[in-house]
């Protein structure tokens, strides 16, 4: 295939946007689907080595895949039954490269130009000029990436990206290389600039802050299989089992056994060893199910140590403080529970209120589980080896 | 003189081809293929001259098919110094030029394709300029190894006045002359030659470098 791709008869109105499926075993196990509609970010977010990069390159035509199906607005790009596999070069792809690949020896305004090959010599100018301009380069147009900060070669590798007016948009943690202040502007850039793009947008991201605060919709990835599909909200809040619950940074994972739902569908109740649990209802299991939980560490709320508090009587556990972490203005505590042998209870709270409680190493305190904020997922054997 | 320019305009071209080949295919042959690049470096210059003696004789199918195509030997003939001197110059050109490529990260290579550039616009408007200072090195070296080289010459060229005696043959049988006046003459021409040959490449190369920080 050298030329543009093949337009699929019928279904092509349908499909807008970017339909990507991919299945192989080696080099880099893959079984994954996604799909992208215009103007949506998709994240992709996971550990170093879960596929997320290769399924992006997969996208840009640069790592072959050895079963898939890749189109966008109803083009084959990739169809390995078909035995299509239009070059990257007439893939409408932007691609913004973890390192953003710059060409080295070219000033920025060379970089972009060289993305609009398409157009006549005096449009090209005018339209680099005007993206580099999008991106708040204006006035550096004539520096070399060496002489450009990290932020501002980030910004000449998304004005390269845009140049081609891509059918999609690929970010590889394009965000990686800055230093955190530089991230947090890049970021807020970013979000301001996605009211212009008509585009689906892909972004690879390990860091889940970022994929929330950028993405409308993320996919985890795990050894290739995408485990979880949704909203950012929505996964952070209901992570779909364990292994999840884990990509997601939750700390506190237990298991615990149904005992039966209240009449009101309002309340399910748990058996946690030895201590009886309230959490938000959930009808999708049966007393008796054996289910793993979670609850968010900042759902884990501190009964004053001086005079009474509200919700005392919510889930009320005791126990001793193991370890305390001071992170900025919150600090992170892990509690050995009296009635639990297995894993310690993570809270997180802020400096003053842990200083004004007196919260040392060997206290012991008392702590309520918020149950709205306690989720129930279904029971998963837990693999001692899995490196999360 | 003449066979360094013509190595050089021989040798160039077909060493970047050879050195984008070697830099970014993998196979299995390959530690094989460079080492028989690098085997002119390696053989006394004696040892590769007898088998290009050999190789390229009028008795051998390569020098018989010379022959037949255009009627004379290639041994002892300016053609037949030309090959000889491209081959033992390959590891020369090849090297420098390989490390250049490789240096070329394979992201900056994906991102010009994602960029929509052909494949002839990528070499001309960023491999060729990043690999501007190998193939530079590889120009000094080519040109310094040939202008220097002595014992391959003699034995596939000969010393044939206006034919196959190189400048460093000519000074040496000047020498043997006790001709003096006129090796002195010539071996000072060839040094500033070599001075400004090298001294501008050099420049080149630096310059490109300095671009790219």
């Amino acid at each position: 295939m050298a030329e543009g791709g093949l337009i699929e008869g019928g279904a092509a109105e349908a499909a807008k946007g970017l339909e990507v499926t991919l299945r192989q075993d080696a080099p880099i196990p893959l079984n994954a689907h996604l799909s992208c509609a215009p103007g949506e970010v998709l994240a992709l977010v996971g550990p170093s080595g879960s596929g997320k990069s290769t399924i992006l390159r997969a996208i840009a035509g640069l790592t072959p895949i050895s079963h898939g199906h890749i189109s966008s607005n109803g083009c084959v790009w990739y169809d390995t039954q078909k035995q299509i596999d239009v070059a990257t070069r007439h893939r409408r792809v932007g691609f913004v490269f973890q390192s953003y690949a710059l060409f080295p020896h070219l000033s920025a305004l060379d970089n972009v130009m060289e993305a609009l090959g398409e157009r006549a010599g005096d449009a090209r100018k005018i339209r680099a000029l005007e993206l580099l301009a999008l991106v708040r380069l204006k006035g550096l147009e004539e520096r070399r990436p060496f002489e450009l900060s990290g932020g501002q070669q980030q910004r000449v590798a998304v004005a390269r990206a845009l140049a081609r007016d891509p059918d999609v948009l690929l970010l590889d943690e394009p965000f990686s290389a800055v230093d955190r202040a530089t991230r947090q502007r890049l970021h807020l850039e970013l979000s301001q600039l996605r009211s212009q793009l008509r585009m689906p947008v892909v972004l690879v991201t390990h860091d889940l802050e970022e994929a929330v605060q950028l993405s409308d919709r993320m996919s985890i990835l795990h050894r290739g299989q995408i485990l979880q599909d949704g909203p950012p909200f929505e996964i952070l809040t209901h992570p779909a089992n364990r292994q999840v619950a884990r990509l997601i940074d939750l700390k506190n994972i237990f298991q615990a056994r149904v005992i039966g739902h209240d009449s009101g569908h309002e309340i399910t109740r748990l058996e946690w060893g030895g201590t009886s649990l309230e959490a938000r209802y959930s009808g999708d299991f049966m007393a008796g199910d054996l289910v793993d939980w979670v609850i968010p560490s900042g759902s884990v709320i501190l009964h004053r140590r001086r005079g009474p508090s509200r919700g005392v009587r919510e889930n009320p556990v005791h126990g001793v403080i193991e370890t305390m972490v001071r992170l900025g203005e919150t600090v992170s505590v892990s509690i050995l529970l009296d009635d639990q042998d297995a894993y310690p209870l993570f809270m997180s709270m802020s400096a003053h209120a842990a200083a004004r409680n007196a919260i040392a190493l060997g206290e012991r305190i008392g702590v309520s589980l918020r149950a709205d904020d306690i989720h129930i997922m279904p029971s998963q054997t837990v693999h001692h080896d899995d490196d999360l | 003189m003449k066979l360094a320019g013509w190595t050089l305009a021989i040798l160039l071209p077909l060493g970047i081809i050879a050195a984008r080949h070697l830099a970014w295919r993998r196979y299995a042959g390959k530690p094989f293929v460079e080492a028989a690049l690098a085997l002119p470096l390696v053989l006394p210059p004696t040892v590769l001259g007898y088998y290009l003696l050999v190789g390229l004789g009028r008795a051998s199918p390569i020098g018989q098919l010379y022959e037949g195509l255009f009627g004379s030997p290639l041994v002892f003939t300016f053609e037949g110094l030309l090959v000889a001197s491209v081959i033992f110059n390959l590891p020369f050109a090849v090297q420098p030029m390989q490390r250049a490529f490789e240096s070329i990260s394979n992201e900056v290579r994906d991102a010009a394709a994602c960029c929509g550039m052909a494949p002839w616009r990528i070499f001309w408007r960023i491999e060729l300029p990043l690999a501007w200072p190998g193939i530079m090195t590889a120009f000094v070296l080519v040109f310094a190894h040939t202008i220097g080289e002595f014992g391959v010459v003699l034995m596939v060229g000969g010393s044939i006045p206006g034919e196959t005696r190189t400048a460093a043959i000519a000074i040496y049988d000047r020498v043997q002359a006790f001709d003096n006046m006129a090796a002195g003459a010539m071996s000072a021409l060839l040094l500033v030659i070599s001075l400004l040959a090298i001294g501008i490449a050099n420049l080149a190369s630096s310059k490109a470098r300095g671009r790219h920080g």
